[in-house]
């Protein structure tokens, strides 16, 4: 067996008009910035994302968006240092938004990933964000029923990868990453360096190989925080 | 009159030191983004306190010096972080676990407004604009003790204690006390009850700027805080 793909391009290739995409990363921690950018060479359109934020600048997520291959986002908090990309398209009307608490996101994609259709939690009970959803009690107390969320494809960023798909992160930018792997059709990881098969420790491992699909490695990945110092745009 | 009030009110700084003062050692407490991230630097000397980020470490530290940070490293606000020996990274499931899963001691949280529900709104003002409540909702829920800490009242001088929140909720019944420039008050049944007030002003003068009605329960403490 052997995920690995040899380009960027080849490893986002068939990804069509319509997916929904999960696009890893909490801000610019774990976001494959060069598996967003291939994306954007390639080109599909109306896209649904799922992510965290709504992208910061004009790289990775806020240039996929600022190409307007993005016709819906899926989030908790689209503020960013620099958020003008998708807060001038969303204030005209020109891309929806739904945003979901932070840690019912997670859970959402995380029962994507687990086979749960359905699940109740206590966050956002009696606020505008839990109207037209099932309430239930339980044991006194009050809770939201939410959705799983499952998606085409996703693209995440980790550390090291084997030809089998086993990957381990680094430090804060695991966030997502390790349940948007779980929860698409297709799995697509960005890389610093893949390893043969028993280089990494089976200890070790945080995703098992059987969530990913595609492994692709960029050894030497930009983080959107020094890319948006520089003032990077993308194309 | 708001001169006077002004005068009596303690900084955002002092409202946090107040606030670190009731962390007890070996508390594990998530910090809201902005105001509340103060209260870690008024932690008493011999307490520690492990620090819980929603996206994903326990046991952070302070900012690394400029030029040093790694941004691979940051907490909820995106603001670059360090590492405190015996810390622990986890994804975000695992993250809201500890969350909502009643793991944390202690949430400290902003407020636009507070009521004597114990309901609080602090994610959006409900005039437009593009929503955003990032982990808000999430850790109303979950935590032993919610605490807000807040200036006593908006600049405009209106209260933000009141019966019912009139702005968009965080969450039904989930604050337990509020540290503000003025006071430190508990919500207990359905009440606020005041525990400490600025030494300078009268309860008449302290009920006449909150927005709801404000109950004694033995002992009303000065709140005595030092030049900061």
């Amino acid at each position: 067996m052997d995920k690995s793909v040899s380009s960027l391009a080849a490893a986002v290739a068939g990804i069509d008009d319509g997916a929904t995409v999960m696009i890893g990363g909490f801000g610019g921690s774990g976001a494959p910035i060069e598996l967003i950018h291939a994306l954007i060479d390639a080109g599909p359109k109306h896209l649904t994302v799922v992510n965290n934020n709504a992208g910061n600048g004009h790289v990775g997520l806020a240039a996929l968006i600022e190409q307007g291959q993005v016709d819906k986002l899926i989030c908790s908090f689209p503020r960013s240092a620099d958020p003008r990309v998708f807060t001038e398209l969303y204030l005209a009307g020109k891309i929806e938004l739904e945003i979901v608490p932070q840690g019912t996101l997670a859970e959402r994609i995380r029962a994507g990933g687990a086979g749960i259709p359905a699940f109740y939690t206590p966050t956002s009970y009696g606020t505008e964000l839990a109207e037209g959803k099932p309430v239930a009690e339980f044991d006194g107390r009050s809770y939201v029923q939410e959705r799983w969320l499952k998606a085409d494809v996703a693209l995440i960023k980790a550390e090291l990868g084997d030809p089998l798909g086993n990957l381990t992160y680094r430090m804060a930018a695991r966030n997502f990453n390790p349940l948007m792997a779980m929860a698409a059709t297709k799995t697509i990881a960005q890389v610093s360096r893949i390893v043969p098969a028993g280089g990494i420790d089976p200890e070790m491992v945080v995703t098992p190989g059987i969530f990913v699909d595609s492994v692709v490695e960029v050894t030497d990945p930009r983080q959107e925080e020094a890319l948006n110092r520089e003032g990077a745009v993308y194309p | 009159m708001n001169e006077q009030l002004d005068a009596m009110k303690l900084s955002n700084a002092q409202i946090a030191w107040r606030a670190a003062q009731d962390i007890e050692d070996g508390a594990y407490v998530n910090l809201g983004i902005g105001f509340p991230e103060m209260i870690a630097k008024f932690q008493p000397e011999g307490r520690d306190v492990i620090y819980h980020t929603e996206n994903g470490v326990l046991g952070f530290g302070e900012a690394p010096p400029e030029g040093e940070e790694d941004w691979d490293l940051i907490n909820a606000g995106k603001k670059a972080i360090t590492l405190k020996p015996g810390s622990a990274f986890f994804h975000h499931a695992d993250s809201f676990a500890m969350v909502r899963g009643g793991h944390l001691d202690l949430a400290v949280l902003g407020a636009y407004q507070v009521a004597e529900t114990g309901d609080l709104a602090n994610w959006s003002t409900g005039k437009g604009g593009v929503p955003a409540v990032g982990g808000a909702m999430d850790l109303v829920h979950g935590a032993r003790r919610v605490a807000v800490i807040t200036d006593h009242v908006t600049k405009k001088g209106e209260p933000k204690l009141l019966e019912r929140c009139t702005m968009p909720l965080t969450g039904v019944g989930c604050v337990t006390r509020v540290y503000t420039s003025l006071a430190v008050i508990d919500i207990q049944d359905g009440h606020f009850v005041l525990r400490e007030k600025r030494p300078q002003m009268t309860f008449d003068a302290l009920q006449a700027v909150t927005g709801a009605k404000l109950h004694v329960d033995g002992e009303v403490a000065d709140l005595v805080v030092p030049d900061l």
